[in-house]
């Protein structure tokens, strides 16, 4: 439960455009900085984080690429990252679009469109448009700061280069 | 050596198999374009059932799919009366494809550039202006369409599966797999199936890479060490392979077992077990015991591309299809079955985070292949050493500690190749 916004909804509009917009940005610059265990820290305790294809997506399947359900699942991913899982070491550039706001049926809860693309370098040096797609955000304000309770995160292409294990 | 390997010799410039057989594949084989043509023909349109599409994709009268087999695009109809057809997706006019998308419903099919009209059975209907326009033009007289329609390929349904293939010689899809496969099939893939999403992954190698990876029990521990970490799957595990009669697929699998820290692995100092015994997230691993026969993992695969996985309660096929000498797509259909409860379906989706392009267990896979590609492709005269679990190409009942189904992949392609 994220009991978080006493004030009416209406003045919340605003800074949480604002706020959401910041955490949008600020998701991507820690990734593209590699600052992996910051990741599950921008979720909500018990948020989803799914990974798929817009195919998947418009056919509402529920598997995709990657499903998170809680920030134990986002944990344990960068665990794996740093101890379990291998792959050749490369760095994301995220470009993120302006963000569009919608309300949602939940007071408190904002939801957030933003389209991105990724550009993805290898350690020895080729550089790769490697995804392209969209982020379908639900924001809340969680103990003082805006997180995600959803990001869904839709790419265009139904494959995946090589292998994802820095979240998108 | 068979006269017709001889002859194939002069196709395909300086190519000879080492004298320890199939211990060594030749590195040349994964980046020859000659060989990797070859393979088109022998294999693909060769004698062989090749996994196009499920039943389920195509339910509806009209519904139809697309794929390749090998390199060729591959139209899957579904007709009025219930039966399905494959074609080259290629028209009988100028080549052009007739089918774009990767599903669709129509009531025919129609090539898109001069309009040349098929049924779903890929028989020609109509041809634009045959006739001519106002007397002048149109088709000579003894023009037949009879003569000219979609390319055919012999289809099969088996569990739920449509295999197609290029050759009247082949045997039913049964025969093809053997008795042991094919009832294994009917295990995991026996009663009515839905999909639960899928996508692909493009791998950076050739696409007999892939077919060897997923032979190689003896990597499965080491490679991967998400699974070790958690103590779900060792090498000591009670497992084995079997090889079917003609050594050309296979079936991998495990049983759970009480773990016991296995002294090989401290010996060996591999990489594994530096991690933590519990999830943060144990939702992951959440799974109930599906079958009898006490098989919590399993890998099977059927030449010469595709695979079936069941990991834990995570069922899927897997289907590589080669685009190009160096690059592979494979494929990722998860399943789950019509009975399953709202719970279970959960559980499978939750699985699913350990196998596919992100998968927790198996991504390695996606980069470990594009490795041997790219450590190899400067030597296509030396070859790899595959001597893991002993010599023989044999079913092996009691370890997983072997490269014998990798051997029995090359065994299959030496055979059907002339190599």
């Amino acid at each position: 439960m994220h009991n978080i916004l006493e004030k009416p909804a209406k003045s919340m509009d605003a800074p949480a455009h604002d706020l959401a917009a910041e955490l949008v940005a600020a998701y991507a610059h820690a990734l593209d900085d590699m600052q992996m265990d910051a990741w599950p820290e921008f979720f909500t305790a018990d948020a989803l984080y799914h990974v798929t294809t817009r195919e998947n997506h418009e056919a509402g399947l529920p598997i995709g690429i990657v499903r998170c359900l809680g920030r134990g699942m986002m944990t344990d991913r960068v665990k794996a990252f740093h101890s379990a899982n291998i792959f050749e070491p490369h760095v994301y550039n995220h470009v993120i679009g302006r963000p569009a706001f919608s309300d949602t049926q939940s007071p408190g809860v904002l939801s957030v469109r933003s389209n991105f693309q990724i550009v993805r370098t290898m350690e020895s040096g080729r550089m790769d448009l490697f995804a392209v797609g969209k982020y379908l955000d639900e924001v809340v304000l969680d103990e003082g700061r805006a997180r995600f309770q959803k990001r869904v995160v839709v790419l265009d292409s139904r494959y995946v280069d090589i292998l994802i294990v820095i979240p998108l | 050596m068979s006269p017709s390997s001889q002859a194939l010799r002069s196709e395909v410039t300086k190519f000879t198999w080492p004298p320890q057989g199939v211990t060594r594949a030749p590195y040349q084989l994964f980046t020859d374009p000659e060989i990797y043509k070859l393979e088109q023909e022998r294999i693909f349109r060769g004698k062989t059932w090749n996994f196009l599409c499920l039943d389920i994709e195509i339910k509806n009268a009209g519904d139809y799919r697309t794929t390749t087999v090998g390199e060729t695009p591959i139209i899957v109809t579904r007709d009025r009366d219930g039966s399905v057809h494959a074609m080259v997706n290629r028209c009988a006019h100028k080549g052009a494809l007739v089918c774009l998308k990767k599903k669709d419903n129509v009531p025919s099919l129609t090539c898109v550039y001069h309009a040349w009209n098929y049924e779903l059975d890929g028989k020609l209907k109509g041809v634009a202006f045959r006739n001519g326009l106002r007397g002048h033009g149109g088709m000579p007289d003894d023009f037949d369409p009879t003569q000219h329609r979609l390319q055919p390929l012999r289809v099969e349904s088996f569990c739920g599966m449509i295999f197609g293939t290029f050759s009247d010689e082949v045997e039913d899809v049964e025969t093809y797999l053997g008795p042991e496969m094919a009832s294994f099939i009917k295990r995991n893939l026996g009663r009515p199936l839905r999909v639960l999403g899928t996508h692909s992954q493009m791998i950076h190698n050739n696409w007999k890479l892939y077919a060897e990876n997923l032979r190689d029990s003896y990597h499965a521990t080491l490679l991967h060490t998400f699974y070790t970490t958690f103590k779900v799957n060792r090498l000591d595990m009670d497992g084995g392979i079997t090889l079917s009669e003609r050594k050309w697929h296979h079936l991998s699998y495990a049983r759970r077992a009480k773990i016991d820290e296995a002294a090989e692995y401290a010996e060996a100092k591999v990489h594994s077990a530096n991690y933590e015994s519990a999830l943060d997230g144990p939702g992951l691993l959440e799974a109930w015991e599906e079958f009898d026969d006490g098989i919590t993992h399993s890998i099977q695969t059927v030449f010469p591309n595709m695979c079936v996985q069941f990991t834990l309660n995570s069922l899927a096929i897997r289907f590589f299809a080669p685009r190009g000498v160096d690059q592979t797509e494979l494929f990722w259909i998860y399943l789950g079955y019509e009975r399953d409860t709202e719970e279970q379906a959960k559980m499978r989706v939750m699985q699913s985070n350990l196998t596919g392009a992100a998968g927790l267990v198996s991504l390695e896979d996606g980069c470990i292949n594009e490795f041997v590609q790219r450590g190899t492709r400067a030597d296509p005269g030396q070859a790899s050493f595959m001597e893991m679990g002993g010599r023989q190409v044999e079913s092996e009942r009691n370890s997983r500690a072997t490269e014998t189904a990798v051997r029995g992949f090359w065994y299959g392609y030496r055979n059907i190749m002339g190599f």
